[in-house]
């Protein structure tokens, strides 16, 4: 990858991100795909780096999901979002920090809503305190989680335990890096590094030692685009986009990929297994997948937590290769173990991607 | 045994895109050689607008040359045989390609290349 015109463009689309005091908003689908995911966010933040986070339990769905799908209007969705707003004032915090790509990028969009149509922000305050009684100020810096831990990425590096390097051969390890597309693709000003060359991956990946992948199909969408998969007829479109970005990078055998969206691990890592059981076709080594991870997955895993207790054990691909590749340490045995060494079940074993139990 | 193929409930698009590294580009080489006046065609389409099989079917000869371009063979043997030869397209080409004989070109290399596909499939 020649990086010199990429760093003359990532210069080009820096983002202020607050230092500390952030008022944190879910996200839906993350908490059930990738449950271990804003756990570590939370904890890294909190305990490794020192800093205040509220982790509201009052807030609800930004419901873009609904709103991207065509069910729910706009302005309920402005009104919903206005009352986590509230919530935030109320909380007395001015940084939103918001876990999922979807919200952040429906959050950029009503705020550009109210910049340019003040009247609109009027109306839905008015809807808002006749629905509930409460009223807001706006945030004052509003970020993706993605962008705080990008902030971070020293600090994290600085503390982890492992690096992404093969311990083998002491090469670094070869990573793609997926953005979600709402994260800058609608506001590239917004993004770390704008739409086409987003930084905010890489530059977790540059710090913790990987070596990032420019693949041709790079800043392709994963293909959930919501309708494309809430309708199971058109699960094919969602299914063939992911395709035709794995055929992309298998030639440069990448060794994990990061994501920074929830729909985007979500489906790079099922997809691998649907097209396996449809074509019998994997793209790892030896009947393994490409392993896909968030980047707190990642950070949780360079700073030498136990992978069982962020949640690896609920991919789809097994992590185990890489784990292995990189040196971390794990237990077999209590891969399908809950919190309290309760039995989570075995999960059926794929008939042509490798299974990795006990 | 070999396993099943599993159906969820939807399939696979296949990707339209066109790889130029995986295409076949010699039969476009073979025929700029015998019939260097490919390299005038500026792709204007008076061919196409004027032949007689394109006014019934889906035929057009300015196809057929962005898939020989192109490499596309496939496609390609499947449009060039829908050609009649009767040559109206060559009176009014503007750069005086010779499309009757590219056609009668296209055809010949397509065949010396299956032939001798099989004599390697025989041997």
């Amino acid at each position: 990858m020649k990086l010199e015109g990429k760093r003359l463009i990532w210069q080009d689309y820096q983002k202020e991100i607050a230092d500390d005091h952030y008022f944190y908003a879910r996200s839906c689908i993350r908490q059930t795909f990738f449950p271990g995911a804003e756990a570590v966010f939370v904890k890294i933040l909190k305990d490794e780096l020192g800093k205040d986070i509220h982790d509201e339990q009052h807030h609800t769905s930004c419901t873009g999901i609904g709103y991207h799908s065509d069910v729910v209007p706009f302005d309920t969705t402005m009104t919903v979002v206005a009352r986590q707003f509230a919530l935030m004032t109320e909380a007395g915090y001015e940084n939103y920090a918001a876990s999922c790509v979807t919200s952040f990028g429906l959050y950029t969009e009503i705020l550009d809503t109210w910049h340019h149509f003040p009247e609109k922000e009027a109306q839905i305050r008015e809807y808002l305190f006749k629905a509930t009684g409460r009223e807001f100020t706006k945030p004052k810096n509003l970020a993706h989680a993605s962008d705080i831990v990008y902030k971070f990425r020293h600090q994290i590096a600085a503390k982890a335990k492992y690096k992404l390097v093969d311990k083998n051969t002491g090469k670094p390890l070869k990573v793609v890096e997926h953005i979600g597309c709402h994260y800058s693709k609608m506001f590239p000003h917004k993004g770390i590094g704008g739409a086409e060359y987003p930084y905010v991956l890489s530059g977790m990946i540059e710090a913790w030692g990987g070596e990032v992948i420019d693949y041709p199909e790079r800043r392709h969408c994963c293909g959930f685009g919501f309708r494309q998969y809430l309708v199971q007829a058109n699960r094919g479109f969602s299914l063939s986009c992911s395709k035709k970005k794995f055929e992309s990078m298998e030639p440069y055998e990448p060794d994990m990929i990061i994501t920074n969206c929830p729909g985007c691990p979500m489906f790079l890592d099922r997809w691998q297994y649907a097209l396996s059981e449809m074509e019998g076709k994997t793209y790892g080594e030896n009947h393994n997948g490409i392993p896909v991870f968030t980047y707190e997955e990642v950070a949780g895993m360079i700073m030498g937590y136990d992978p069982w207790e962020i949640g690896l054990q609920v991919h789809q691909v097994p992590a185990e290769p890489l784990l292995d590749k990189i040196g971390i340490p794990y237990d077999s045995s209590r891969k399908f173990k809950g919190k309290n060494g309760e039995d989570l079940g075995m999960p059926e074993s794929p008939s042509y991607l490798k299974f990795y139990s006990e | 045994m070999e396993k099943k193929a599993k159906y969820f409930g939807y399939s696979i698009t296949r990707d339209r895109q066109i790889d130029y590294d995986a295409n076949n580009h010699d039969i476009c080489k073979i025929i700029a050689k015998a019939e260097p006046t490919l390299n005038l065609c500026i792709s204007c389409g008076t061919c196409a607008a004027t032949c007689t099989a394109g006014q019934f079917t889906d035929f057009s000869l300015r196809q057929v040359i962005l898939l020989l371009r192109r490499g596309e063979t496939k496609s390609l043997e499947n449009e060039v045989s829908k050609c009649m030869l009767c040559g109206k397209c060559q009176l009014v080409c503007p750069r005086n390609v010779s499309t009757r004989n590219l056609v009668i070109q296209i055809g010949k290399a397509l065949y010396d290349k299956k032939l001798s596909a099989e004599t390697v499939n025989t041997k």
